[in-house]
């Protein structure tokens, strides 16, 4: 589904980041991508996304050549990226308004658009339903992430990317959330890259794992990670084996 | 701000001008009840008719600035290119007094209105591209690269992010818009014209000598003034019910 062919990019003034950088994801796979701050998680996430273009090198989605952001990408920011003066209903029908705003013409909307209105369903499977009137401010951070989740599966994304997106829960609401979006992904078919400087969440959601390092990248670190999202595999010895060595491989990054 | 706040400020003003007035002892200033008693007199006597020629006026220049300067300054805030051609350029114009432009406006657009209205938009228009363009440029790029992510094109950014985001701004710069539009409008009104509160308060106290008068035309200004910062205020708990919850 993803394909980066040989990607370079750095920002000015700077060593790059990634330099002939290469990597393949599958369609409904869920990945993780781990490493320390600075080693470019986020910048790798936005490339993924349209929003950045690399230097040199090729990223193609579906086969085609990734220029810009893609109507089918759904991408949760850090700070899940609500628009403070809009109520969470408004801000989960938003995506919904942009495309109409510019009607099924394959660059801001696909194609096949077909102008409806899944919002109140999303609101109630997001469990957000009673606060579709309030705005950001008035709700928790678990509901504002719920909210950025269901304005990005509201438009029927096939690829979902997130950034750091649970960072500023706390550990019940966390939990709840990386369950939520497992099952979500599952239903939707959804092929899942996930941010995360966080060994435990990168575990917890990455049936694959990449490992990103401070100096520039170039080869890929992939670390197989099948049981994740199972019933009782973080309490296993297996998840834990490979949280210590995932620990052990940033630390000596970091070292 | 609550009623109850503005009704306390208004009757402590009342009460120092009542004293000052007895302290001078000068027909130049008279008192608050004398002036009460002449105001009301005036409303049957054309002051309505000078409230409204003022009201237009102030109310067309600011008009036309916000419809001017809020494009302006959502393009120059929102692009970092255009921020960096036109921001020098909006800051050597913008320290520069426009009053000191009424008798070029007005050889080149006359002594009517359109004069009157020209320099209130010239002095406005540079404060509210200013304040505006601030706010847009202010936005956290994560908004952006959110609603990027959305499909937003440039237009849609304008229409879904920088403009609503922005409303606050212009509400802002339009309530402290308000007190120069009414000084500038004053000093547009005292030549060219024999309608507006300017004229009026001008020709009672400098060719009549009617100073009860002359502040209750004063006290018409005021009322300009406050009726219009109401009315922002009112508009942004409209428009910005987001700021106003809790």
């Amino acid at each position: 589904m993803i394909d980066l062919e040989h990607v370079t990019f750095a920002h000015p003034h700077t060593p790059p980041l990634f330099e002939n950088f290469s990597l393949t994801i599958s369609r409904g796979e869920t990945w993780a991508i781990l490493g320390p701050s600075g080693c470019g998680k986020t910048t790798l996430l936005y490339l993924l996304a349209g929003l950045r273009q690399p230097d040199s090198g090729r990223i193609a989605i579906e086969g085609e050549r990734l220029t810009r952001p893609r109507p089918r990408t759904g991408l949760i920011l850090q700070d899940y990226g609500l628009l403070p003066w809009a109520t969470v209903q408004a801000n989960v029908e938003l995506g919904l308004r942009v495309r109409e705003f510019y009607g099924e013409d394959g660059k801001h909307a696909p194609m096949d658009f077909q102008p409806g209105n899944n919002v109140v369903d999303w609101l109630d499977r997001l469990g957000i339903a009673e606060v579709a009137d309030k705005f950001p401010s008035q709700i928790s951070g678990g509901q504002r992430q719920r909210a950025a989740i269901a304005r990005t599966l509201a438009l029927e994304p096939d690829l979902l990317l997130m950034d750091e997106p649970f960072s500023s829960l706390d550990a019940i609401t966390r939990g709840d959330l990386q369950n939520l979006t497992l099952r979500l992904c599952r239903e939707q078919k959804l092929t899942l890259v996930i941010v995360t400087h966080a060994i435990e969440e990168a575990t917890g959601l990455g049936k694959k794992i990449l490992l990103l390092s401070r100096a520039s990248n170039q080869a890929t670190r992939i670390f197989e990670n099948p049981d994740a999202g199972q019933d009782g595999y973080r309490a296993s010895s297996a998840h834990h084996e490979l949280c210590d060595l995932l620990w052990k491989e940033m630390h000596y990054e970091t070292a | 701000m609550r009623r109850r706040d503005v009704f306390l400020a208004a009757l402590v003003l009342l009460v120092v001008w009542q004293m000052t007035a007895l302290l001078v002892n000068f027909p130049i200033l008279p008192g608050p009840y004398e002036v009460l008693h002449v105001f009301l007199r005036e409303l049957q006597n054309g002051l309505p008719s000078h409230f409204v020629f003022s009201l237009w006026r102030v109310f067309a220049g600011m008009a036309l600035s916000v419809l001017a300067a809020v494009p302006v300054g959502l393009a120059i805030g929102g692009s970092g290119a255009l921020n960096r051609i036109f921001s020098p350029l909006i800051y050597l114009l913008y320290p520069i007094p426009k009053v000191v432009f009424v008798p070029v406006v007005i050889l080149f657009l006359g002594i009517g209105d359109l004069a009157k209205i020209a320099i209130m938009f010239l002095i406005l228009f540079f404060q509210i591209v200013v304040l505006v363009r601030d706010q847009a440029a202010g936005l956290p790029p994560q908004l952006i690269q959110s609603l990027r992510s959305l499909g937003a094109g440039r237009r849609a950014l304008f229409r879904f992010v920088y403009l609503p985001a922005s409303l606050p701004a212009i509400l802002t710069a339009l309530r402290q818009s308000i007190g120069t539009a009414v000084a500038v409008l004053y000093i547009t009104e005292l030549s060219a014209t024999k309608y507006g509160l300017g004229y009026y308060i001008y020709y009672n106290g400098s060719t009549l000598m009617d100073y009860p008068a002359m502040y209750a035309g004063v006290v018409a200004m005021s009322l300009l003034g406050l009726g219009m910062y109401f009315s922002v205020d009112w508009l942004e708990r409209k428009w910005c019910k987001w700021k106003f919850v809790t």
